[in-house]
């Protein structure tokens, strides 16, 4: 026994080393299980803080270019009201029409903290659970796909960037309706990768891919952006396609959060159903 | 000495101030990321207590994952660098005899001595850091050219960190 302390104290630099990289290695590997990184860290208090304070201070040098692009999506925005368009028929009356009912709604939120070099891509909103935002739901600019909510605190939540490797997106192509799965392999944050289209279904540069809308995180048709080169790689029975990205992730400032109001409805539906339910 | 630990836990602060507020929002040409805050390691006098080198550098590592959301990924490769360290600097100046409070510095040890301990730990870091980070082995080469080419940029940074902070007086004590 005593020989044995003598043993580790002479040799206490190894085991100190030992013990703290264990440690350290466990942190990763557990985060690893989670498949969406359950914490975040930047969600807690003093990170989300911290980045907050220097947002503020960044915000200022990107003005000029968000007010160009708040008044382009205003104008956008102003087409869909009901002002801009004629009434022709004065026998239908519309006023909370039941035909219609609401299924998704967006919460603006501003992008604090992000980042597009790293394999694994995250990014903190400066929005959080007081403002509704719950796990699991999408996050998408007026132009494309952003991520997905991973961890929400009172006032942040964090994102699981679109650029990570854990990160698939269902993409349909508008024109013929075939889908494909998306996903980024970590080379260039403007550049996603489109696997899994069949060989016999016409695929050609310049297609429009928007989503698909079969999970409940992003509603259909939101553009994700266009096909710019396609192979078969060896061995594959389907196509490989680059996909030229909408989002810019590089320059993100403002997102909108997708909030499902059906989300439960349909989940409840589909649990039922897989569980042998008739 | 009380002087030291001061001059060292103020490295500390402004290396990860520069670290998590400049570093990390800059992209060179895509995917480099340089990661400066190793130079609070290299920095530690030569004859430091194994633990305290030790457990400054996993409080340093943590600290950077706290603020860039990767856990224990730094804490893990700043641990294998400290662990490494004492060997290096045995390894590069063939002699392990060194005067009590020395620093590793260009003034004391040269130019060509600091730049070969900086390249040496520099690479060691970062090739645990970015495996820990894509965590498999699929993309080998890519994973590979990233390890190169950051730990070229660090060095140069680290390397001139070194030069400023070096104190040409101090050569007379």
């Amino acid at each position: 026994m005593r020989n044995l302390f003598r043993f580790i104290i002479r040799y206490y630099f190894f085991f100190l080393f030992l013990l703290l990289e264990t440690v350290a290695i466990l942190f990763v590997v557990q985060h690893q299980h989670y498949q969406r990184a359950r914490f975040a860290s930047s969600a807690n208090f003093v990170a989300g803080n911290f980045h907050r304070m220097s947002s503020s201070i960044t915000d200022y040098f990107s003005l000029r270019r968000v007010n160009r692009q708040l008044s382009e999506e205003n104008a956008r925005l102003l087409e869909f009201t009901t002002e801009s368009f004629l009434k022709t028929d004065r026998q239908v009356f519309t006023y909370r029409d039941t035909l219609y009912s609401r299924r998704f709604r967006y919460i603006n939120a501003e992008v604090i903290s992000n980042s597009v070099s790293r394999r694994d891509n995250y990014m903190t909103l400066n929005k959080g659970s007081k403002h509704g935002i719950k796990p699991d739901m999408g996050v998408i600019t007026f132009n494309g796909v952003v991520g997905i909510v991973a961890n929400v605190s009172e006032n942040f939540s964090s994102v699981i960037s679109f650029l990570h490797k854990d990160m698939q997106i269902s993409a349909r192509l508008q024109k013929n309706d075939h889908i494909g799965t998306l996903l980024w392999e970590g080379n260039d944050y403007r550049k996603a990768t489109l696997t899994y289209i069949p060989t016999h279904v016409e695929l050609i540069p310049g297609d429009t891919l928007v989503t698909s809308g079969f999970s409940v995180i992003f509603p259909p048709g939101i553009f994700i952006g266009t096909i710019s080169e396609v192979e078969i790689r060896l061995g594959d029975n389907y196509f490989t396609a680059e996909v030229d990205l909408a989002t810019d992730f590089n320059s993100l400032k403002f997102v909108q959060v997708v909030q499902d109001l059906m989300n439960e409805e349909l989940q409840q539906l589909e649990v039922q159903t897989q569980a042998g339910g008739r | 000495m009380g002087n030291g630990i001061l001059r060292h836990i103020g490295h500390f602060i402004i290396l990860v101030v520069i670290q998590v507020m400049i570093l990390n929002n800059i992209r060179f040409g895509g995917y480099i990321n340089p990661y400066v805050y190793v130079l609070f390691v290299l920095l530690l006098p030569v004859d430091i207590p194994g633990w305290l080198l030790l457990l400054s550098s996993f409080g340093m590592g943590l600290t950077i994952d706290l603020f860039s959301d990767t856990q224990g990924m730094h804490a893990a490769a700043t641990v294998l660098l400290a662990f490494a360290r004492p060997g290096v600097i045995r390894m590069i100046s063939g002699r392990s005899d060194f005067d009590p409070g020395t620093v590793p510095m260009v003034s004391e040890m040269g130019a060509r001595w600091v730049l070969l301990y900086t390249m040496l730990l520099v690479l060691l870091h970062h090739t645990l850091l970015f495996f820990l980070e894509i965590f498999r082995f699929s993309e080998f080469f890519l994973t590979l050219g990233r390890i190169g080419l950051s730990t070229g940029i660090t060095t140069i940074i680290v390397f001139l960190g070194f030069l400023l902070l070096d104190k040409p007086e101090k050569r007379g004590r």
